[in-house]
């Protein structure tokens, strides 16, 4: 039995993920600003905790340090939620599957004469009476589900994407909005919670019969540094959790917002929406927990190069006769060698009865026909 | 049925795989997760459509049922807010437990109907939930007449 290297399937994913903790925790490469936010509402708590609790708590009520615990608590955990979770990556598609949607992207566009553009890779669906426009995704090589745009920063299609947060260091999508959200709302909360106990600090110690804990020059320089960064980050923080709870209220997302894909033009309706404010609340914040569909702490086992390479998980139990790579057939075809074969399958099956010219290497486009703003640069390299 | 298998063991040894059935996503309710019941024709021959239609249709009751937005969920929700969702890292959640009954099912739709016949389906997890993949295998050494043989033996005359 030869020494196998365990292997997690994180390290073999493409995008621009970074990962920590074996997997377990998935972020964008770009880092810096998240380090800042983390900074800046830990200096700021750091602040209030050391240099105003200490006389608020004697002259006021000690319930206001333990409040203010417990709400920075609350934001730091929703905060790192949102940071370290998976947004709601859509994997890429395996090369089986590409190639039968290629096949039928061709059935469905014919022979296309050389020299001219091919149209649009473009699937629609209807939707609660609303035509949606499915695009195909380049990179992915799917056809991106209703709602899922293609992050170029993280290079991944994301499943209800919202926006990538640098704030956060990492995208918002379907799995982690709503913590988004609470974490926009809590942050809020704080800072104007250490805002108003700033200034009402600073106004107990303007009376001459406040008693004074601390020498008065280092509290009144914290308190000072506190009320400044607390105006500032007030005016976003508050702002953003006021356009978030505008979105939430109508089912839309940043990028439809953005786009402007329900604006109303054409007699466009958000065909997501319930039309209740109270039923698209619930649905965003307090609908089910979506599971991560990307694999990331399942073991590749990498065995002698004799046999082709098996892959199992190591969380669930389940026998290996539910995949459909190399255990079952150990020394069968490779998807490529299969190509041909599906190819005559597909010609035989095939509804479209038109004579195909032999299916052609159909090498990656080297632009997409319909531009997406968030759309992955042209950089189609085979895997 | 021009092949038969009896267990997964046989279809693992003796089968090679011929081509693969994606089913899509049916999105006319919306981004719920739901597959589209329709019987493919590469599977005409394989499968009864009864058959088939039913294991899609218990399948997207699955998912209907994991994604209900209801009583229960909200619960979910207000608790593990509350917990400052500190409550996931002890508990496992519907969508979980939902997606492990759906697992259980699968296997066994696999080793009662649909290895006998030659096919496989894999859970659509493994696929990002998008779509249903079925593997037809057909057997190593026959020439039968069904429609993905004769490809299989041209390209397995090697």
């Amino acid at each position: 039995m030869s020494a196998t290297r365990v292997t997690r399937r994180w390290q073999k994913l493409p995008g621009k993920n970074t990962f920590c903790c074996d997997g377990r925790v998935m972020m964008a490469r770009q880092k810096g600003v998240f380090y800042l936010t983390v900074a800046l509402i830990t200096g700021t708590c750091a602040l209030f905790f050391g240099f105003e609790c200490p006389y608020l708590a004697v002259r006021l009520s000690p319930a206001i340090p333990v409040f203010g615990v417990l709400l920075f608590l609350f934001v730091m955990a929703v905060l790192l939620r949102t940071s370290f979770s998976d947004p709601g990556v859509l994997p890429r598609a395996l090369p089986d599957e590409a190639t039968f949607i290629e096949m039928e992207i061709e059935a469905v566009n014919g022979n296309v004469p050389a020299g001219q553009r091919p149209p649009p890779r473009i699937r629609n669906v209807e939707i609660n009476n609303q035509i949606v426009k499915l695009k195909y995704c380049y990179t992915c090589k799917i056809f991106r589900p209703p709602r899922a745009s293609h992050c170029s920063i993280c290079d991944n299609c994301v499943d209800r994407f919202d926006h990538h947060c640098p704030w956060v260091g990492n995208c918002v999508g379907r799995r982690n909005y709503r913590y988004f959200y609470l974490f926009t709302l809590s942050l809020s909360l704080l800072t104007i919670y250490i805002f108003t106990f700033d200034i009402v600090h600073v106004a107990l110690r303007e009376c001459p019969q406040s008693v004074t804990a601390g020498s008065p020059d280092t509290v009144s320089w914290g308190g000072q540094q506190n009320v400044l960064i607390c105006f500032f980050t007030l005016w976003s923080v508050v702002g953003l959790t006021g356009f978030h709870t505008y979105l939430i209220t109508l089912n839309q997302t940043t990028n439809e917002d953005i786009k402007g894909s329900w604006s109303g033009k054409n007699r466009v309706q958000n065909p997501y929406s319930h039309r209740n404010i109270i039923k698209n609340c619930c649905e965003v914040l307090c609908g089910p927990t979506y599971p991560s569909v990307l694999d990331r702490r399942g073991v590749i086992l990498e065995a002698p190069p004799a046999v082709t390479v098996p892959t199992t998980k190591s969380s669930t139990p389940e026998p290996q006769t539910t995949k459909t790579t190399a255990p079952l057939i150990p020394n069968e075809h490779t998807p490529e060698d299969t190509k041909p074969s599906i190819d005559a399958a597909s010609h035989k099956t095939s509804p479209v009865p038109e004579d195909k010219k032999p299916h052609p290497p159909l090498g990656p486009p080297l632009a997409s026909p319909d531009s997406d703003t968030d759309a992955a640069p042209i950089q189609e390299i085979s895997q | 049925m021009a092949t038969e298998f009896h267990n997964l063991q046989e279809l693992r040894h003796s089968a090679s795989l011929a081509t693969k059935v994606f089913i899509q996503r049916d999105y006319t309710e919306g981004t719920v997760c739901k597959f589209q019941a329709k019987f493919p024709a590469e599977l005409d021959s394989r499968i009864e459509r009864s058959l088939f239609e039913d294991t899609v249709k218990t399948l997207n009751n699955y998912y209907a049922e994991a994604e209900k937005i209801g009583g229960q969920s909200y619960l979910e929700g207000c608790l593990a807010c509350a917990t400052a969702y500190m409550i996931f890292l002890c508990m496992e959640t519907r969508y979980e437990k939902v997606l492990k009954k759906i697992s259980k099912y699968i296997q066994e739709q696999n080793e009662k109907i649909y290895a006998p016949r030659g096919l496989l389906i894999t859970d659509p997890i493994e696929r990002g939930m998008r779509v249903i993949e079925i593997s037809v295998f057909e057997d190593r050494g026959s020439s039968g007449s069904s429609s993905g043989s004769s490809s299989t033996s041209s390209s397995s005359g090697r």
